[in-house]
């Protein structure tokens, strides 16, 4: 199975200080993996490292086939980033935001309406400014894009925070949808159990450094 | 490239129409610097008459700063930067789009000046040609110079009080030009204005080439 990530003592700087010192790493196309560890790990910043928005400065990163140190643009045309800000813009709705997106990425917005009213942001919501939405709706909105994009590489910080116990199960199944059309996802979380039971592997950060570590499920046996 | 800049500018012009603040708070700021100079300077001895093509454009010039700043603020909020980073969207279209949308908010704002000149100061508006080709080119170079010095800025937590002691210097020729040529066209000698809108020409050109080629760094780095 190809490689959709393969990083190679890469280093990303944030300011002078290593935010990740040296980070090997492999995600097979197709796999859902979890990144966990401690507050200030690195996990947000390997996310964004990988959608180029934080430069390694040394090191071999290849993601979906692209040099990202050499080819930033190709590798994000391929991704997509849910991360703690949502990039939306507040005078905007619901629907001319995801529609920028879209469009932006060079998409087709054909799956606009279906998309929001998967994500329950259909009706009144759809032409609501997101600046009167609340935090849980918000990251509705935000995932829409990437919803239609349906991009090879799905990166995820933290998606479950802010949202309803209803919310949390959407996300949970838009991953698994995910992986079954064959698409990697990255899930930064503290909720391991949730996104644990999700992943095929689990991938520990811990100063900068990432280790395998086996999922919640393969250490209790199950699957 | 002009794909994106459409897409761009239909983004921002859209978000000013929406929360207005163009329309309450940077419309009434230019007409608040015109009343001040009318205070400032005697109107009974025909000095803001006299004065009027300069302080129009400084009128312009300040409102412009506001309105460069509003562009980047937009994309300042809750990661919307990094949303246009992330976009796939050509770093030469997102240039000329969030020009564009500035240059259309200040050529409409200069329309309302212009009435508001020959209210205020009393100024004969002659020479209409020449006055609506250096409201074009100067336009455009306030905003394309203007959002070249913005990106800059956007990334730095002083930018509101950075961004104009970069802007202003850098503008100093457009304000220099277009008043020299607004006096030319009031004046009725609109041939006297041809050196200076070529001097406008070459400014806009200048940092159209320097946006185009370098906004994408400017975006990534800053």
């Amino acid at each position: 199975m190809s490689l959709a990530v393969h990083l190679r003592s890469a280093v990303c700087l944030l300011g002078r200080f290593p935010a990740l010192a040296g980070v090997d790493l492999d995600v097979r196309s197709g796999e859902v993996v979890l990144l966990a560890g401690p507050n200030g790990a690195g996990k947000t910043t390997l996310l964004r490292a990988l959608a180029g928005l934080v430069p390694m400065v040394d090191g071999t990163a290849i993601v979906l086939g692209h040099d990202l140190r050499r080819d930033r643009r190709s590798v994000r045309r391929q991704l997509g980033l849910v991360g703690h800000t949502t990039s939306l813009y507040d005078d905007l709705t619901v629907a001319d935001n995801v529609r920028f997106t879209v469009r932006a990425a060079g998409g087709s917005v054909d799956a606009l309406e279906s998309t929001l009213q998967s994500l329950g942001l259909a009706g009144r919501l759809r032409d609501v400014p997101v600046g009167r939405l609340s935090a849980g709706q918000r990251r509705r909105t935000a995932l829409a894009p990437l919803l239609i994009r349906d991009p090879e590489l799905w990166l995820l910080d933290e998606p479950h925070a802010g949202l309803d116990p209803e919310g949390r199960d959407l996300i949970d199944a838009l991953c698994s949808d995910a992986r079954r059309r064959g698409r990697t996802v990255m899930v930064a979380s503290h909720d391991l159990e949730r996104v644990g039971a999700l992943a095929d592997r689990q991938v520990t950060i811990a100063g900068g450094l990432a280790s395998l570590a086996p999922t919640p499920q393969e250490s209790s046996g199950v699957g | 490239m002009w794909g994106d800049a459409a897409l761009v500018a239909g983004k921002d012009l859209r978000i000013e129409m929406r929360s207005k603040v163009g329309v309450n708070q940077v419309v009434p700021f230019a007409f608040v610097v015109l009343v001040l100079f009318a205070f400032a300077l005697d109107p009974d001895r025909g000095v803001l008459d006299r004065a009027a093509p300069g302080l129009f454009w400084v009128a312009v010039l300040l409102t412009s700063l506001l309105a460069i700043q509003r562009s980047f603020a937009l994309e300042a909020v809750d990661g919307s930067r990094d949303g246009l980073r992330l976009s796939g969207l050509d770093p030469a279209g997102i240039f000329l789009g969030k020009a564009l949308a500035v240059a259309v908010q200040l050529l409409v704002l200069e329309a309302l000046l212009l009435l508001g000149v020959a209210f205020l100061y009393g100024t004969a508006l002659r020479g209409f040609g020449v006055l609506v080709l250096t409201c074009v080119l100067a336009t455009a170079g306030l905003a394309g110079a203007g959002t070249v010095y913005g990106v800059m800025a956007a990334g730095l937590r002083v930018r509101e009080t950075l961004l104009p002691l970069l802007v202003l210097p850098v503008l100093a020729p457009v304000l220099l030009a277009a008043t020299r040529a607004f006096e030319a066209a009031l004046a009725g000698t609109p041939r006297a204005a041809t050196g200076w809108l070529g001097l406008l020409g070459c400014f806009v050109a200048l940092y159209t080439f320097v946006g185009v080629f370098g906004f994408g760094t400017l975006l990534e780095e800053a």
